[in-house]
């Protein structure tokens, strides 16, 4: 029963993180129709960029007190910030002059920059080829026990961050003019534009809004793994990318509920897998369910599917 | 007007001439693969040809790989997935087999596989040559199953979920081949034999790769697949089912209206392209004479997208061109010699292009020009500065693609060939993409890029 | 048709860049390590150019990098004394960005390209053995820093190395637990992706048990996988007395904090993978825990401590983790032999450096045996605050 719990818990928190970087998937191919590859980096970027700032902010290794609150809020907008800014660059630079190429050519491009990303990280004037540890933000150890089952102080961050930009997403999304916007321009471009919509600009601005959710995921995955995060170059990075990508198809590619779902339902899969199944073949379950939802409902659990117009 | 069947049986050439015409083909493989193994291959350094194989292995994939993602214009991202099944059923079958019927699983090859060191076997065509083509055909059709049943399903839906998929299969592969027991070594070939062989198909080195294998594969069997891979390919883009997987990358719903079998064709097309994945894998495996699960995972498959790119989508010469840069570029980049006579002969070369075909394009011979600028003036800055260039080629690397993709979109050569681009335009064999009504001829602007053959945008 | 001129159009375009790209390689003979301008061949034959081939970038880059930095500096100081025979010693470094086949490349290139007259690496037994099978074809000597699986040496009598083997540091692990620790009941949790890692699992497994130990649970993971508690949460339930963890420091770091965090308190213990300044990383997780390694710079021998001392000069006061002390010692023995060799021809080379007997190295006296392996003791570290603290000598 601990066991359980336990693994239900865990499941739940890396499901928030998937979740996370799924949104930003689904958000870029409900808009532009592709799957951007560099979505990973900027993840991995989210990570070294908040333990950089952190370091930077003067706050203290792992056997220091940890800081005030609010240091935490700083290193989380600062790295959204930042990252923010770097999507808004890649988009501006590398996808937004090939808007009306086919979609492959974007796909290089994507994976272009995903490459220039990984090996600018790992140089010695950047991050860097050694792993670093995340300065400690918060106090380790159990917030509280329920039931033998550790509720972790990191974990409690990571979930009730997630939800709050989630809602935040979620009030942006359905209850804004730019979201309205946004959601004109994924259902039908050309309409959009015929609306009075400025479609580049609606582009760059979810491309940015994705970038900034997987920067924070990667803030937060700093928090939890605090112990050692891999160079940029490391494959556990792209790894990580593709179960959130099969966590945003999984929930309905295109869908902003769907990868919220998606990630979730990735996150307890890999654990209850691992927990009750066999450590052998982690990855495999994951791409083992998306197959099977593929096979039987190719929309994904919340999409729709699409009308073929002719 | 004579009724049609006897104007086709006056059209259609003699008899006697269907079986060299069935041959020539081979024939013309063979005599290529012969020049390759016997004059090229002993002329350059064991290093060039050593290129020149990983070359022609990267052809077969990017070629095979060219008919599902430029003819049909599906997206498959799991090639390596059938590169790396091929590789392990033709390792397997050459490695253990050996064991099983020659005692040991040493090299048991004639002169067409002798890789020049050890003793030359005498014999042109030894026992174990046999056994290693039977073997990459295999791992070529057990590929190819593996194509049907990851492709049936997945290729009745339309849009990204082919590439989902295969995204998926490959890494599925990837982590069941990690997860197999060790091999049994060479020198221990004794035990091996008395264990049954549906055991040994587990002992496959599991993460440290499949090792010590026998290297059979040489300039002319490599070359020998290229251009059987080439031929194949080419003569499918104009037979009947290639003008139907052009019809389907044009407009699926249209060619279902025409009464294509949309699904039937692109599941064609998927197993022949995996059927040559598979091929490519046992020829890799048996050249370095290892296989490594881990090194056939995602990242290689995103290599040879890059190489379909490059060349232009569905064009054969292309992406055969590409998949050579391609193999060439990181090398190259490793120890830079100087840029600019390369970037001279390239901005001639494309300035007599546009010359013969009369389309002045000053944006592209701009961009060359300055793009040469910049590298050499890169090169020449950390060359005094005693900077280690090594370090940043991947970064150099990552550069050139997003460059290359943002001033040529349509890739080197379109969906042309190579020797359409000179001379005069001979009649197109080919329904070209590019007619459509609102669409830029592909060489005239690079912003203004060709059609969207594969998306299926808010337009339709 | 035309077919035969097309096809033959293509291939020759294709070949034409092939052989313009190699050839100029060849012709320029400048190499990455070196940074200089094109040479002369006449310069060539006054100095010994020996090879390296690496992961320098990609996932595992610091193993290459510290091997690099102990092999520069044994060349550095060789050519100081002299060089060999009057010959300076040139090294090329060759990256493999941590893949086999890009090994296979590489290797190629040292041999044919550049002519080295013998080969140091790698780091990873599975890369290793992607370059041994051709070094041992073209009959260039190749000596492994630290490839410790033993079927690398197998392959033939061009390849040795200088770092003890896989069954040695199994039992090594076992029998501290065992006797030192006097622990039973073990727990053991592996990469299954990763050769070095689930080798050493099954030989660890091995000679536990038959010291009278128990494995109560065995757990792995994959490369990439950061989020180990599942597994964790799974062994605790089991109860073990302690927890071997042969993985990389990379990963070591991240299971002792979410050991801790799930009140898992037991020691963990490991092998030279572990070895990195990095680890000071895991604060006090890591405290208690001990891993088996090649050297400790604790130990008061002059050369270790010489080393320790030089290394921390020439890069910026770093440590020196065990790879950076097993590549000094690779080229230094090479260096050693390179000097008894009656000619510098692979065949004679090869002969001398598996003549060598009682040799004096930084990770210990190192006598080649019958198998190309070195026979070696291995030490016990105690890591205290992140910090390695020499335990225990374990004879083989």
């Amino acid at each position: 029963m601990t066991q359980f719990l336990q693994t239900l818990f865990d499941g739940v928190t890396v499901g928030c993180l998937y979740a996370l970087i799924a949104l930003g998937y689904t958000m870029v191919y409900g808009i532009l129709k592709f799957i951007n590859f560099a979505h990973s980096d900027v993840f991995a970027l989210g990570v070294w960029m908040s333990i950089t700032i952190a370091a930077w902010l003067g706050v203290g290794a792992a056997d220091q007190p940890a800081p005030a609150w609010y240091m935490g809020a700083l290193v989380l907008l600062g790295t959204m910030a930042f990252c923010g800014f770097v999507g808004f660059v890649i988009e501006r630079v590398a996808y937004k002059p090939l808007r009306k190429a086919p979609r492959l050519n974007v796909l290089i491009t994507a994976i272009g920059v995903s490459l220039l990303l990984q090996n600018i990280g790992q140089q010695k004037f950047a991050f860097g080829p050694y792993p670093k540890s995340m300065p400690k933000l918060l106090e380790g150890g159990a917030l509280f026990t329920i039931a033998d089952v550790q509720v972790r102080t990191s974990d409690v961050a990571v979930i009730g961050t997630a939800l709050a930009l989630m809602a935040a997403l979620q009030f942006l999304i359905y209850r804004t003019k730019l979201g309205s916007a946004m959601r004109a321009v994924s259902f039908n471009t050309r309409n959009a534009s015929l609306m009075g919509i400025n479609v580049d600009r609606v582009i760059s601005f979810t491309f940015v809004v994705g970038t900034m959710l997987a920067a924070a995921a990667g803030f937060l995955y700093g928090l939890k793994y605090e112990g050692q995060a891999k160079q940029t170059a490391d494959s556990m990075w792209v790894m990580l990318g593709l179960k959130a990508f099969v966590a945003a198809v999984v929930g309905g590619i295109g869908n902003v509920r769907g990868a919220v779902l998606g990630g979730l339902l990735i996150g307890l899969i890999e654990f209850f897998g691992v927990a009750y199944v066999s450590s052998q073949f982690r990855d495999a379950y994951v791409f083992a369910i998306l197959i099977v939802v593929l096979l039987f409902k190719p929309e994904g659990v919340l999409g729709r599917a699409t009308v073929e117009k002719v | 007007m004579k009724p049609l069947t006897e104007q086709s049986r006056t059209m259609s050439p003699a008899a006697w001439t269907v079986l060299p015409r069935m041959a020539w083909p081979l024939l013309a493989g063979l005599g290529i693969a012969i020049l390759m193994q016997f004059a090229v291959g002993p002329s350059v350094s064991g290093f060039t040809s050593q290129i020149m194989l990983i070359a022609g292995i990267n052809i077969i994939m990017a070629v095979s790989l060219t008919v599902v993602n430029g003819f049909t214009g599906q997206f498959s991202m799991g090639h390596a997935g059938f590169m790396a099944v091929g590789g392990y059923v033709a390792a397997t079958l050459t490695y253990y087999g050996s064991i099983k019927m020659f005692g040991t699983a040493d090299f048991a090859g004639g002169t067409i596989s002798w890789t020049g060191s050890g003793e030359n076997p005498g014999s042109i065509v030894g026992k174990g040559d046999y056994l290693f083509v039977i073997s990459c055909l295999v791992g070529g059709v057990v590929s190819a199953i593996a194509g049907y049943v990851v492709g049936l399903p997945s290729l009745r839906l339309r849009g990204d979920y082919l590439a989902i998929v295969t995204l998926g299969f490959g890494e599925i592969v990837r982590v069941l081949l990690q997860g197999t027991n060790p091999q049994i070594q060479p020198w221990k070939a004794q035990e091996a034999a008395e264990v049954p062989f549906y055991k040994l198909a587990t002992m496959l080195g599991g993460p440290m790769g499949f090792n010590l294998l026998p290297t059979y594969t040489t300039l002319f069997w490599v070359y020998l697949f290229v251009v059987l891979t080439l031929i194949v390919c080419y003569r499918l883009k104009s037979s009947s089912s290639g003008r139907a997987f052009l019809s389907i990358r044009e407009d699926e719903i249209a060619s279902q209206a025409m009464g294509v079998d949309v699904t039937k064709y692109k599941v064609r097309a998927f197993v022949l392209a995996s059927f040559f994945a598979g091929v490519a894998g046992g020829l890799y495996a048996m050249s370095i004479g290892a296989i490594n699960a881990g090194d056939l995972g995602f990242q290689k498959s995103f290599d040879i997208i890059i190489m379909v790119v490059l060349g232009g989508m569905g064009s054969i010469s292309g992406a055969t061109v590409a998949a050579v840069v391609l193999t060439i570029l990181p090398e190259f980049l490793r120890d830079p010699p100087p840029v600019w006579p390369l970037g001279l002969a390239f901005l001639v070369a494309v300035v007599l292009a546009q010359a013969v075909r009369k389309h002045w394009n000053i944006r592209t011979l701009a961009g060359i020009a300055v793009g040469t600028a910049i590298l050499e003036g890169a090169r020449l800055y950390c060359v005094s500065r005693g900077i280690d260039i090594a370090s940043f080629r991947l970064i150099l690397y990552a550069l050139l693609l997003i460059a290359m993709m943002l001033l040529r979109p349509q890739g080197l050569l379109g969906v042309r060939e190579v020797w359409e681009l000179f001379g005069h335009r001979r009649p197109n064999p080919n329904p070209s993409p590019d007619p459509k009504p609102d669409a830029a001829p592909p060489s005239k602007g690079t912003s203004k890029a060709t059609g969207n053959p594969t998306s299926k945008g808010g337009a339709s | 048709m035309n077919l035969i001129a097309r096809t033959a159009a293509t291939l020759m375009v294709g070949f034409g860049l092939a052989l313009s790209g190699c050839g100029k390689n060849e012709n320029g003979g400048s190499t990455p390590a070196a940074n200089k301008p094109a040479e002369t061949p006449a310069a060539a034959s006054s100095e010994i150019i020996i090879g390296h081939y690496a992961s320098l970038t990609g996932s595992e880059a610091t193993f290459g990098i510290s091997t690099d930095n102990g092999i520069k500096m044994a060349v550095e100081e060789q050519n100081k004394a002299g060089g060999i025979n009057g010959k300076q010693i040139k090294l090329v470094t060759l990256d493999n960005q941590g893949k086999p086949q890009e090994t296979q490349t590489v290797v190629t290139r040292l041999i044919e390209e550049q002519k080295v007259v013998a080969l140091l690496g790698e780091v990873a037994s599975s890369r290793s053995l992607a370059g041994a099978p051709i070094a041992q074809r073209k009959g260039v000597p190749m000596i492994s820093p630290s490839s410790t699986n033993p079927d690398v040496t197998a392959v033939g009598d061009m390849i040795s190395r200088v770092c003890f083997i896989d069954p040695f540091q199994g039992f090594v692990g076992a029998k501290f637990a065992a006797e030192n620790l006097k622990l039973k009941r073990g727990a053991t949790l592996y990469n299954r992706a990763q050769a070095y890692s689930s080798g050493l699992n099954t030989n660890f497994k091995e000679a536990f048990t038959k010291l009278g130990g128990e494995i109560v649970s065995e757990q792995a993971y994959s490369d990439g996988d950061n989020d180990f508690s599942a597994q964790l949460t799974a062994i605790r339930g089991q109860n073990p007395d302690f927890i071997y963890v042969p993985g990389y420091y990379t990963e070591v770091v991240n299971i002792a904090r979410q050991a801790r965090k799930l009140g898992l308190s037991v020691p963990l213990i490991g092998g030279d993978g572990w070895d990195s300044e990095e680890l000071k990383n895991a604060g006090d997780a890591l405290n208690n825990c001990y891993f088996s390694n090649h050297y400790s710079q604790e130990d008061t021998r002059p050369e270790v401590q010489e080393f320790v001392k030089k290394y921390q000069q020439q890069y910026d006061g770093k440590v020196p983790d065990g790879l950076a002390a097993l590549g000094y010692d690779a080229a230094r023995l090479l260096f050693n032999a390179m000097g008894r060799a009656t000619s510098l021809s692979g065949k004679d080379l090869a002969k001398a450096i598996n003549e060598t007997k009682n040799f004096a190295g930084v990770t210990g006296n190192i006598s080649i045996d019958a198998n190309r392996n070195p026979t070696k003791d291995a030490v016990v570290l105690e890591v205290v605050n992140g910090q390695p603290k020499y335990k225990a000598t374990i004879k083989p």
